[in-house]
Parts: structure tokens; C-alpha cells; sequence
């Protein structure tokens, strides 16, 4: 099986952010890391082929310092990895982040194409499905096991509140990975040597802006939201934090 | 043609799902800023039973779409029978709740028809003539009012309460329901979806429980897990957690909280090293009171917590557990 996985550089999890000054996205100086389901998704790919043979190729669109994402993929394991590479890539939309990575693979057959099931920063929720929509592929998503079969493959959907389903379909086809679906591995030492050797392929906003459009989306403004909650907040020592919080539990709460 | 506003309301197997309510709130909310007429579609076979239901509710009118292909959900079918609706009908906007199902298929849909989603929003505003869709990003540290720069029709998923139910106001009579056949193709519907189903019975029902302690990846190691289980002890409350540590396998699936596990409703939810990821928020918002313990000031849990400690959990905790048992020591000697 060929797969494909589409990995995304995000603002780590605890990262203070900032906003720029026309207050519509954030500094670009916090640390970055990557996107969650994303590795869980890179795994699942990487356990697939130990399963069934084939290649696995990472793609992430971004600027450079986006290339660690790529870096760490290859050294868990991947064959090979593609860079779509510019800054103006950040600001797409998911319909065009989903056509910029659609004109980056136009050449090469895949089976599978996994995503993540959402980012941590945009948090669409979409690109996944917009690419399937754009190849006129099959997808599924939010997916949490992925078996082969004679026809194809059936995969594990969750839906909400503890129910799943499972789901007959062929291939190729587009799955968004959720959290959990595998336990994911480290990279080793040698993994991080090999990892340098192996291709990577820059693929520049000239070479697939024609298939780019305007976003369909606009973010006008971003800012940190408002509380609506009275919240109180306990200062002090840890040991003073503990006495008047009993204190709250007791006589405010009365669950003491 | 004016333009109009139209809720797609999800149903399963015959019964309306509740969020849909929120929706019709939302889409009565816009039709009140804008003046533009709302509409509402229910989709799938069971239509026609379903739509009486929501044609009570203030709505212009109620559009019951239906084609056997709609039996079982599946993205194709949605996607191919809502296109056919709606480029026929034309609406200006179109509103539903960002449920997995939804999810699942608008994008498809809307990439169909050469447009865009507005995903996952919290709210609206209406300035000087612009509809602004607000969404949470970076997961609910920042919020941002986002534009339509496409045609329509525009769509708009709304976040599971961001709107209230109980808002969604009766008609004065009931609402003209249209029946609308759509015809999807053979070989248009790729997957087969199996049936429905739940793992394993949960071994743990946290929805009665009175006190909760949930830890989250603040807690770091699966050994400390268990400061988390002396205070819930203390306590008397019950031990529960968000995703990634049921994920990691920390704790059983069956104490996760949060839109993949359980809805929780305790007299005390005491989060420990939980970011509040809408995910998990939704698990457990309707605790009576929340005491959030987190290192970040920013972290997204304080906007719904009623006391709010900006610490690390492993200083707070263990003086936390020793007054928990002094208190509780005084009962005993009178
Ligand atoms: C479709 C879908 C379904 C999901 N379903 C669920 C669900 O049902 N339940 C769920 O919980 N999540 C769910 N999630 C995941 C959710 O989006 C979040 O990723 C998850 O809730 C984050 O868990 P967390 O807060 O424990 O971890 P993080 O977001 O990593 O937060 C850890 C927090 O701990 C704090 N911290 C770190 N160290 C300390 C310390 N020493 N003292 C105090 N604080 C500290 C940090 O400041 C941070 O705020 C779902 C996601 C998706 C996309
Ligand atoms: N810039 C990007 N580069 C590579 N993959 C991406 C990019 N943006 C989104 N994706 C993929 O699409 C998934 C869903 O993202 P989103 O639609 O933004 O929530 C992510 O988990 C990634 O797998």
C-alpha cells in the first residue's frame, strides 16, 4: 500500500501566544510542534506498511521551519516526505491548503491518503475530506482502526459518546485519524541518521498557484475571548490555596 | 429571490437530535439581526415523521428531503442529496450543528458546490450589514470573527452549546412542511456503513457521582495518576479524566469525560492539569461548580471554572488532600 499522511506544524500545546499587531494571527515566535492526530495518523501509516508492504510519504505545506515536521517523520520511519514551502501557505483556507497539497501529488497513485481529524490552531475539522471531495475519493473520518480486506478496506468510526461503527469501503480513499487509534513509537538514533538520507521534495507556491484561488474564508480579527463566568480566583502559598479552597468545598459548596 | 437562512436539523434513527434546537436558535437569532426568513430541512427516509416536530418551531417552512439512498447515513448520499436541494433553492445561509455526522459530510458538500464552511462557531455578530461568524482557534485560547469572501450559499456549523435549546422559539401555528424527493444515482454511495454499536458495557457510570476529580496531561506521568485518586478519596468523589490520558491508557476509556465519553453533571468537578478543550468542556459544563488547577493563567478551563488556582497541581494537591481529611476528621470528633 502507498500512503500518504498530511502533517501539520502547530503552536505547542502550552506556547504563550501572542497576537501580531493588526491583531489577525498570532507572533510567529513560540515553539511549534506536531499537530496531534497527525502522528497518530504518520503511526498508523508506518504500522500499515510493516503490515502490507509499500511506501509512506509525509506532506506537510508550510514555511520552512515547517521541515521539522517532515525531519521527525522520516526519522520514525517514513520513505520519503514532500515540502510545500512558503510562508503564504500559512494563511490558506482548507479548500485551498486541500487544493495546494491535491496539485502537490497530482502525479502519484495513492491508496490511502491519511490526515489528522483537526488542527490544534485553525481547528477546521475539514481539510481531510475537502482533499477526498477535490480527488473524488471515498472518505471517513475520525477513524480509530483500519483492517484490510478483499474489497478494500473497513475501518472503525467513533461517533459521539462512546458508540463507534464500522464502515466497508474501497480504495483509494481518504481517512482523518483521531488521538489514540495506536500507542505511537520514538524515533531511534538510527532512524535520525537514515532520515537525513532520504528524499525530500520542495514544491514552491509558484508550482501550484494555478491551482489555488482566494479564500473563501476571512479571519477579520482574532483576540483572546471574553470571560463570561465570574470566576474567583485563590492566591497564595500552596498551603493557604489548600485551606481556603476546604474552606470554598465546605461552606460555599457544602460538598465537604 | 430574498434571502433566505436554512437549518439542516440531524436526526437518528426517527428522533431529532437535541442539538438541533441550538441550531434553530441560532438560525431564529440570525433571521432576528438580518431579517431575512429561516427554513429548516430534515433529511433521510424518516422525514416526514420528524418534520411536524421541528414545523412547531418558528420557521417560514420545513422541507423534508427524502430518497431511500438517505436510509443510512452515508457522506455520499448526504452530500449528493443536500447538493441537489440546494442548488435548486438557493439559500444565502446555511446552519448546522457541528456534530461527527455533520463534520463527516459538510465539507464534502460544500467543496461540491465550489464553497466554504465556517466551522465550529460559538456565535455571531452582525455589523453594519456583514454577518461574522465567531470559532474558538488554537484550541479556545483565542477566538476570531471570521468573513465570507465566496458566494453563497454560505455554511455555518455551530459549536454543541453555543446556542440554547430552550431558545428556540414556537411558531404561532404550525410551519408548511414540503416533501422534496432528490434522486441519487447508483454507484454514487461508495461506503457501507455496518450498524451502530457500543463497546463493551462501561464497567464505571460517573454520570450519578456526586464529587469528580479529573486529571488531565498536566498530571505527566502515569504514577502520579495516583495523587489525583488520594484526593478524590479524600474526597469521596469519583476518579476521571480527559482524552489523551485514557489514550495513553493512564486510566480506563470508561472515565474519560468529554464528547467521546461520558457527560457529567457533579456538585463538584475538580480539573487537575486540564486545558478545557471544548471536547472536554462539553462533558462536563454542567457541573454544578468547577475548580479548575492549572499552571497556565491563559489555559482555556478558567472561562468556565468558579475558582480558578493558576498553580502547578503538584505543589497544590498533596496540602489539598491533607486539609480534605482534617476537615473531614473534625466531622468525626464532633
Ligand atoms: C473529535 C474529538 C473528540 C474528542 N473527545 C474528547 C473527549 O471526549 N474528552 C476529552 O477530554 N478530550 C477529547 N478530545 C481531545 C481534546 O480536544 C483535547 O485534546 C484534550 O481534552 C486535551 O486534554 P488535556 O487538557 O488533558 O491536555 P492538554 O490540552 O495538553 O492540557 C494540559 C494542561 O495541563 C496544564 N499543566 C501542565 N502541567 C501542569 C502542572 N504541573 N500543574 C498544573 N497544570 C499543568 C497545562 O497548562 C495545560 O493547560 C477530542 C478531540 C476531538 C477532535
Ligand atoms: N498545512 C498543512 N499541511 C499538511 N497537512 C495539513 C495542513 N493543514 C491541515 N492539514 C491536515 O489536515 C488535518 C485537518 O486540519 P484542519 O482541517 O485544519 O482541522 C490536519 O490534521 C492535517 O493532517
Amino acid at each position: 500500500m502507498k500512503i500518504l499522511v498530511c502533517m501539520k506544524q502547530v503552536p505547542q500545546k502550552d506556547a504563550p501566544l501572542k497576537l501580531n499587531e493588526s491583531g489577525t494571527w498570532i507572533r510567529e515566535d513560540v515553539s511549534y510542534e506536531v499537530n496531534e492526530p497527525d502522528a497518530y495518523a504518520l503511526e498508523e501509516a508506518l504500522r500499515q506498511r510493516e503490515k502490507h508492504k509499500g511506501e509512506v510519504v509525509v506532506i506537510t505545506s508550510g514555511p520552512a521551519r515547517a521541515q521539522q515536521v517532515l525531519r521527525e517523520a522520516l526519522a520514525k520511519g517514513a520513505d520519503r516526505a514532500i515540502h510545500l514551502e512558503d510562508e503564504k501557505f500559512v494563511g490558506l483556507d482548507a479548500f485551498n491548503t486541500a487544493k495546494a497539497i491535491a496539485a502537490a501529488i497530482k502525479d502519484e497513485p495513492f491508496d490511502l491518503i491519511f490526515t489528522g481529524l483537526q488542527s490544534d490552531d485553525y481547528g477546521y475539522a475539514q481539510t481531510g475530506v475537502i482533499l477526498a471531495e477535490l480527488l473524488g475519493w471515498p472518505h471517513a473520518t475520525i477513524i480509530m482502526q483500519i483492517e484490510k480486506t478483499d474489497a478494500g478496506i473497513r475501518v472503525k468510526r467513533e461517533l459521539e459518546a462512546g458508540y463507534f461503527q464500522f464502515v466497508d469501503m474501497p480504495l483509494p480513499a481518504v481517512l482523518t485519524i483521531q488521538s489514540g487509534i495506536n500507542k505511537l513509537r520514538y524515533a531511534t538514533l538510527i532512524g535520525i541518521k537514515q532520515a537525513k538520507n532520504k528524499p525530500l521534495r520542495k514544491v514552491t507556491l509558484a508550482e501550484v498557484g494555478g491551482a489555488i484561488g482566494n479564500n473563501l474564508q476571512k479571519i477579520e480579527r482574532l483576540y483572546v475571548p471574553q470571560k463570561t463566568k465570574k470566576t474567583e480566583y485563590i492566591e497564595g502559598p500552596a498551603g493557604e490555596v489548600a485551606k481556603k479552597l476546604v474552606d470554598k468545598l465546605r461552606n460555599e459548596l457544602r460538598v465537604l | 429571490m430574498p434571502e433566505t437562512i436554512l437549518v439542516v436539523v440531524e436526526q437518528r434513527e426517527g428522533k431529532l437530535n437535541r442539538v438541533s434546537w441550538e441550531t434553530i436558535a441560532a438560525g431564529q437569532a440570525i433571521a432576528g439581526a438580518t431579517g431575512w426568513p429561516l427554513e429548516a430541512a430534515v433529511v433521510g427516509t424518516n422525514a416526514p415523521s420528524i418534520s411536524p416536530e421541528v414545523a412547531g418551531k418558528k420557521l417560514a417552512k420545513v422541507y423534508a428531503i427524502e430518497s431511500r439512498k438517505l436510509d443510512a447515513y452515508t457522506p455520499d448520499a448526504f452530500a449528493a442529496g443536500l447538493k441537489q436541494f440546494l442548488a435548486t433553492k438557493q439559500p444565502k445561509l446555511v446552519l448546522m450543528p457541528h456534530t461527527y455526522q455533520v463534520r463527516d459530510f459538510v465539507p464534502k458538500l460544500a467543496t461540491a458546490m465550489g464553497r466554504s464552511v465556517v466551522s465550529d462557531c460559538i456565535g455571531f455578530k452582525h455589523e453594519s450589514g456583514k454577518l461574522l461568524f465567531t470559532r474558538q482557534m488554537f484550541q479556545g485560547k483565542l477566538a476570531a470573527d471570521v468573513s465570507f469572501a465566496g458566494d453563497a450559499p454560505w455554511f455555518v456549523t455551530f459549536q454543541n452549546g453555543a446556542f440554547r435549546a430552550d431558545k428556540a422559539e414556537a411558531g404561532a401555528s404550525a410551519a408548511a412542511v414540503e416533501t422534496v424527493k432528490v434522486e441519487i444515482a447508483e454507484g454514487v454511495v461508495r461506503n457501507q456503513p455496518q450498524e451502530v454499536f457500543k463497546e463493551a458495557k462501561q464497567a464505571v457510570d460517573l454520570t450519578q457521582a456526586e464529587i469528580i476529580v479529573a486529571v488531565g496531561r498536566g498530571i505527566k506521568e502515569q504514577k502520579n495518576i495516583l495523587i489525583a485518586k488520594q484526593l478524590a478519596d479524600a474526597l469521596g468523589g469519583d476518579l476521571a479524566a480527559s482524552r489523551p490520558i485514557c489514550d495513553s491508557g493512564w486510566l480506563p476509556m470508561d472515565r474519560q469525560i468529554g464528547s467521546s465519553g461520558q457527560t457529567v453533571a457533579p456538585k463538584l468537578y475538580l480539573a487537575l492539569g486540564i486545558s478545557g478543550a471544548i471536547q472536554h468542556i462539553v462533558g462536563m459544563k454542567g457541573s454544578r461548580a468547577i475548580v479548575a488547577v492549572n499552571k497556565d493563567s491563559e489555559a482555556p478551563i478558567f472561562e468556565i471554572a468558579d475558582y480558578a488556582v493558576v498553580g502547578n497541581l503538584f505543589d497544590i494537591v498533596p496540602p489539598l488532600i491533607e486539609e480534605v481529611k482534617k476537615a473531614k476528621a473534625g466531622d468525626s470528633h464532633g
